[in-house]
């Protein structure tokens, strides 16, 4: 199966699993979906049978609204099972509406938004004192991007030479309450990290040949962090989902993802 | 005890290969040994608290012994929720080191007041809190704190303070250490206010009391074996501590005795009021402005028994 056929199962699922939880942020969870798919299937080393693999490529998903978009590539991974990824939301399960460190293949608390870089900057600078070859990638949203910690990492980031870590914007220009823009001076974001002292790509989130070439970049010996600024469409792929931000917070009715898989082609 | 601090990190920096140091851009010189020694496991995180916390998480998660370092309000309040989260979550080996216990930096004004730090880190799940009462317990908490590999905070003074340990004690995260034997009431002094705790005792033996001082250096876990004991024993439990009495040390065992049935009436509390303080001058006129001076709190003890 290609990444985009995996990405259309992921985002069926995801559509689901918030209907069956009644959890909000699927909007979310679709803008980043490309992302995901493309890490998991096609970079990150990882054992889901050694989750703590000293070696393995470090993954974190800083905007942890998205969980199940995360979720569904753990299963893919084989870190949770199919009955695991079917308790999401329920009493008594690790697949909490934001990640749990203490799900395996989870490798930080989110859901605070703006702890995920700082943290991806420690690992980075782990590997860096200790010679592994690791990368690590976070990914953060746009709106996180008004949290002062994230500034903080990047100045970080630049300073340290952590050119083994790799953060992605899930650029989908809204935030809980409005336009990204709007909210706070968000813009223009390129020349904002440009400016922090980081390699900066500025793609389609959703183009699976970009997102590999901007991944797969030489970033060895570039002396900088790299900034992969992904522009998407919040709710993408579902029409009547794509860059409608109620769907920050609505649930889809039953109708609603029926009619959601048949758009995915998704059967 | 800042300068302990820096020379046992030193030193244990070459037993422990993944002992990185954070701190906050403060502290360089102190630091200069282990720059030397180990130049890639020095880290000025520069003036960015809530990053640095979240570093030391990271590198912690991948194996490393961080220790983050800085002025005890930032390094603290300032940072709570990466604590939290990042350090306490993952139940994470991160030590936490606030230089300016209390009212150390008491002329700096309540910027740098820490009175406050204590109620904040001890109700985090996970975290450990300890308040060493001079620099040889600073030697002895570091070395344990890296020993016991979880999340910890160190609160210290600053530099200058008195030895109040003639030998070096057996010492333990968890467990008080007595000073000094007494059979009428004991004094449980709190790290800075160990000293004054010793003399407390001496002032009150010369008033005919016979009191035990115990050097409560860990706040959580409390020592509770100790504890009950002396509940059971004396007819006067006092607490000395340089932070508010909301949700300190004495309000962390107030609560310990009343949910294990000890006669938490026994209990006299000496602290910081709730309010910010301003226009203290030195760290003694500090004191001098919040009661917690040697005077006064020998005669309201002695109040008190009488």
């Amino acid at each position: 199966m290609d990444t985009i056929q995996l990405a259309a199962q992921f985002r069926a699922k995801v559509v689901e699993m918030s209907h069956i939880a009644k959890a909000a942020h699927l909007a979310s969870s679709l803008s980043c979906m490309d992302i995901i798919t493309v890490l998991y299937h096609s970079i990150l080393q990882l054992d889901p049978k050694n989750p703590q693999w000293t070696e393995r490529d470090r993954f974190i998903l800083s905007k942890g609204h998205a969980a199940t978009a995360l979720y569904v590539a753990l299963e893919y991974k084989n870190f949770i099972t199919k009955a695991n990824l079917a308790t999401y939301g329920q009493v008594g399960s690790l697949l909490e509406e934001h990640p749990t460190p203490k799900l395996p293949g989870v490798e930080a608390a989110t859901g605070s938004l703006g702890h995920g870089l700082p943290i991806g900057c420690g690992i980075a600078l782990a590997g860096k004192i200790k010679k592994q070859t690791y990368r690590t990638f976070v990914l953060m949203s746009d709106g996180e991007c008004n949290e002062g910690s994230v500034w903080e990492a990047c100045l970080f980031a630049a300073a340290n030479k952590l050119e083994n870590l790799c953060a992605f914007v899930d650029f989908n220009k809204w935030q809980a309450t409005g336009r990204s823009k709007e909210i706070l001076a968000l813009e223009p974001l390129a020349e904002k990290f440009r400016s922090f002292g980081w390699l900066v790509h500025e793609i389609d989130g959703h183009d699976h040949s970009q997102l590999l070439k901007a991944i797969r970049k030489p970033h060895i010996g570039q002396q900088k962090p790299t900034m992969i600024i992904a522009h998407t469409v919040k709710g993408k792929d579902i029409s009547f989902m794509e860059d409608d931000n109620n769907w920050h917070y609505r649930i889809p009715t039953e109708e609603e993802v029926a009619f959601a898989r048949t758009e995915l082609g998704i059967l | 005890m800042r300068n302990m601090f820096a020379k046992t990190v030193t030193e244990l920096s070459d037993v422990y290969p993944d002992l990185v140091m954070l701190a906050g851009d403060i502290g360089n010189k102190l630091f200069d040994a282990l720059k030397e020694k180990h130049p890639n496991r020095f880290l000025n995180c520069g003036v960015a608290e809530a990053n640095m916390t979240g570093v030391a998480a990271g590198l912690a998660a991948s194996g490393m012994r961080p220790i983050t370092y800085t002025i005890t309000p930032f390094n603290t309040i300032r940072c709570l929720e990466q604590i939290r989260l990042d350090v306490c979550y993952p139940n994470l080996p991160v030590i936490i080191v606030g230089t300016g216990a209390g009212l150390s930096y008491a002329g700096l004004g309540a910027t740098h007041h820490s009175m406050e730090d204590i109620a904040l880190l001890r109700t985090l799940p996970n975290m450990h809190v300890v308040c060493p009462a001079d620099p040889i317990e600073v030697r002895l908490a570091v070395t344990d704190a890296l020993k016991l590999g979880v999340p910890t905070y160190i609160r210290l003074g600053k530099k200058g303070e008195p030895i109040v340990h003639q030998t070096e004690p057996h010492f333990e995260i968890g467990k008080g250490i007595c000073i000094r034997e007494g059979v009428d009431i004991a004094l449980l002094g709190v790290g800075n206010m160990l000293a004054d705790t010793v003399k407390i005792a001496e002032e009150l033996q010369s008033n005919g009391v016979s009191a035990q001082v115990i050097s409560l250096h860990t706040i959580k876990p409390l020592d509770q074996l100790l504890l009950t004991s002396i509940f059971l024993e004396k007819k006067l439990i006092v607490v000395l501590e340089e932070h508010a009495l909301i949700g300190g040390a004495s309000s962390a065992i107030l609560e310990w005795g009343c949910d294990n049935g000890l006669d938490v009436r026994k209990l006299m509390r000496f602290g910081g009021p709730d309010q910010f303080l301003l226009a203290c001058g030195s760290q003694i006129e500090a004191r001098k402005l919040v009661g917690l001076t040697l005077e006064n709190i020998a005669q309201k003890i002695l109040g008190r028994l009488r």
